[in-house]
């Protein structure tokens, strides 16, 4: 699966994320994550959707979200262009036997285990989505129990930012080095 | 000046210069009502509300201002939810306002609450739940902007009845806060310039006019440009009227039903030049097989519409007119240096094609009445100026083919969505956009039996608007599926002619009630109709039931398949495929 990541940024208001998760339904656009928090201005939410560019036109995703009235600028990170990183909380079934084991995977990825109980441990891992998989991959044959992932964020590497070409970038947006 | 949100709402409406808006009260919106009273707005009350939907929708069409339609909440809400969708489909600007609940009852299923901004999220440009009085004005005022900028379409705003009965201070005009809201600029000159060359190098052009043409007001321009460059023009169900039909350059319209000659010189050309057109599936056929040897050319206000379904070769961002405008003045520098476009043996062809297989029908005297006698016949009455209205399905194509339209703005229908009752309610709000001018809804019998209650509206409002039933009993165009694509197992698709009895109907709403059953007395029937002036005027033209509409390409094919239909031969037919011309 080929995917695409857009950074979006969003008027923080009321029904503004139904209006984009609406669109991606009523287009029959696939998504595979999608992760909104605030930005450094509180009038302004910034989105990250990773869609599957196999089953979906990413540049009528691009220019079908331009068009939502809240949707204030959309940019696509290319993957070699950007740090892409996922935080995922991994609860992990712990056999006796095994346990320096899982801890020096939990290490080699560097995973930090955040609660200790007898029989389980939960891990607290962020990197790139593929690590990611790696990483569960090879907790798989411990025993994953239970596993909860934010979806991916991005941001570009160098010194460019999403509000560069924006007109009416409120001043607050612009980040402070 | 310290006013209620109501008040606010109805001075907005004022001072965006609204003079009409169609509505229906109910309890959430009744703070609304009550300063409506005393303002200049003119309300009409529907009898549902999807008529008012739908009004406002042919008074947007007919006038290009803005329509506004008034519903409750809850059902109120709901039932403009159809025109919300008609509207979104055909780019139509018009604004609803909707009553809520009180804020403080939102979210607790209270009585006739319904999350109208979620519910019509994916069928508005532009939605909002106001809630702060304050905002009014410039809620107000950012809907009409969106709805009348860029591409056109409907906006909703959504305002709990807490909210209208609040105290707020009046000023206008407000800031308008959107600053994500953008409209295309003025697209690079070099672009035009590309276009310019490509039209003035082509050998079979063809443009290709959308709605867009008409809602940009650049009809004038698009028959300037088609006389400079020589090149045949189609114009399609959402454009009828952009150019005139009686041009020599006019091929009609393309797509599902079109003419032959516009379906083929789209197949044949080398160029098209798509003015506000969006290669709908009602035109191209299957997609693969679409105009495969031409260049594109494609001029759109909307960017997400260039390359969606056909990858242009030269694509224009940026509002028609000021697009027209300067590829005009390019395409004369182009013939200036490099003389004029050799187009004569491709216009030479297609009149060729538009002889050879011209839209037929056979009206034998005393045999059943034809639907395309009629408009055909209202077509010579009305010298082509009337305002045709139609809704969804064989009346509607009959009167986008037989109807001769000479300019914009005089055909409105449901064309994206296709809306069975669109045409009632619509001529109405055509009527009250237009006063004095005639307008004329051709509508089915199944189309109109959805809203053919405004007739009383109508009535009421003294709207002396013409409903041309075509009465053939069934639901004729999926029973003319059933007929091509069933084996003729017609499946529920079977009205009757005689219930509703449509005269009686007629003089029950307080409307002239005609009956027509064959074609001898249609121009009678038809004068007797246009000179009521007071009143709706029905007629009941009880039509030939197994009449279908041809030409066709069936759904899915390529439009090299079009079938011309019983009226031309085997041979005929071969040669079209063939696209000879006899």
């Amino acid at each position: 699966m080929r995917t695409h990541t857009l950074s979006v940024l969003v008027e923080n208001k009321p029904g503004v994320l139904a209006h984009v998760a609406g669109l991606f339904s009523r287009r029959a656009f696939n998504i595979t994550a999608l992760s909104v928090g605030p930005t450094s201005d509180p009038k302004v939410s910034r989105m990250t959707i990773v869609v599957d560019g196999d089953s979906t036109p990413v540049d009528q995703v691009h220019k079908q979200l331009e068009k939502l009235v809240r949707v204030l600028k959309v940019t696509e990170l290319e993957p070699e262009e950007a740090i892409e990183r996922e935080l995922a909380l991994i609860k992990v079934r712990v056999n006796p036997d095994l346990r320096a084991e899982l801890l020096d995977v939990a290490t080699s990825f560097r995973a930090s285990v955040v609660d200790l109980n007898p029989d389980t441990i939960v891990l607290e891992a962020v990197c790139s989505p593929g690590r990611l998989d790696a990483l569960l991959t090879q907790l798989a044959r411990h025993g994953t129990c239970e596993l909860v992932r934010t979806g991916m964020i991005a941001i570009s590497r160098g010194g460019e930012t999403i509000t560069d070409d924006m007109d009416s970038a409120p001043p607050e947006l612009a980040l402070t080095h | 000046m310290e006013v209620t949100g109501a008040q606010a709402l109805v001075r907005s409406l004022e001072s965006q210069g609204v003079d009409v808006v169609f509505g229906l009260p109910g309890g959430a919106i009744l703070p609304a009502y009550d300063p409506i009273r005393s303002s200049s707005l003119r309300h009409i009350l529907v009898r549902h509300e999807q008529g008012a939907g739908h009004a406002a929708e042919g008074y947007a069409w007919a006038t290009g201002r803005v329509g506004v339609c008034i519903a409750t909440s809850g059902p109120g809400a709901t039932n403009l939810v159809t025109a919300l969708a008609d509207a979104y489909m055909d780019s139509v600007p018009i604004v609803a306002i909707t009553g809520q609940v009180p804020t403080a009852m939102i979210g607790t299923d209270a009585f006739q609450e319904s999350d109208i901004t979620g519910i019509t999220s994916p069928v508005t440009k532009h939605n909002e739940l106001v809630t702060d009085p304050a905002r009014i004005p410039a809620a107000i005022a950012e809907a009409f902007h969106i709805a009348s900028t860029g591409r056109p379409g409907p906006v909703l705003v959504d305002l709990p009845k807490d909210i209208l009965q609040a105290q707020t201070t009046w000023s206008w005009p407000p800031s308008m806060d959107l600053p994500g809201y953008k409209i295309p600029g003025a697209p690079e000159g070099s672009l035009i310039e590309q276009a310019a060359r490509a039209l003035r190098e082509a050998r079979r052009p063809v443009l290709y006019v959308g709605g867009g043409v008409v809602k940009s007001d650049s009809a004038p321009a698009v028959r300037e440009l088609a006389e400079l460059a020589r090149t045949p023009v189609t114009t399609t169900l959402m454009a009828r009227g952009a150019f005139p039909d009686s041009h020599p350059l006019a091929l009609g319209m393309p797509g599902m039903h079109g003419a032959y000659a516009a379906v083929a010189a789209l197949q044949e050309c080398d160029l098209i030049v798509a003015l506000g057109a969006r290669f709908d599936d009602r035109v191209t056929g299957q997609l693969a097989s679409f105009a495969p040897k031409a260049k594109v050319v494609h001029v759109d206000i909307d960017p997400a519409e260039i390359g969606k379904n056909r990858r242009p070769d030269v694509a224009i961002v940026g509002d028609l007119r000021t697009v027209l405008t300067d590829l005009v003045t390019a395409m004369r520098a182009e013939i200036d240096a490099n003389g004029a476009p050799d187009t004569a043996s491709w216009v030479t062809l297609t009149d060729g094609w538009k002889r050879s297989y011209p839209l037929r029908y056979s009206q034998e005297a005393g045999g059943p009445l034809k639907p395309q006698h009629v408009v055909e016949r209202l077509s010579a009455l009305t010298g082509g100026d009337a305002i045709v209205v139609a809704g969804v399905g064989q009346h509607q194509m009959h009167a986008a083919q037989h109807y001769r339209f000479t300019k914009p703005r005089s055909w409105i229908n449901s064309g994206g969505a296709g809306t069975m009752g669109f045409a009632v309610p619509a001529a109405m709000g055509a009527q009250i956009g237009r006063p004095g001018e005639l307008v004329v809804a051709i509508d089915g019998d199944g189309c109109f039996q959805m809203t053919g209650q405004e007739l009383a509206t109508c009535a009421i409002e003294g709207l002396p608007i013409k409903v041309l039933i075509f009465n053939n009993g069934f639901l004729g165009m999926v029973r003319q599926w059933q007929e091509l694509f069933y084996e003729e197992r017609y499946s529920e698709v079977h009205l009757g002619t005689a219930i509703p009895d449509y005269v009686k109907l007629a003089e029950a709403y307080g409307c002239v009630g005609l009956r027509c059953d064959n074609a001898g007395d249609v121009d009678s029937v038809l004068e007797k109709a246009l000179s009521v002036s007071d009143v709706p005027a029905v007629v009941d033209f009880r039509t030939h039931d197994a009449e279908g509409v041809f030409p066709m390409v069936p759904a899915g094919h390529a439009n090299d398949d079009i079938v011309l239909g019983p009226e031309f031969t085997a041979a005929e037919q071969q040669a079209a495929t063939r696209k000879e011309v006899i």
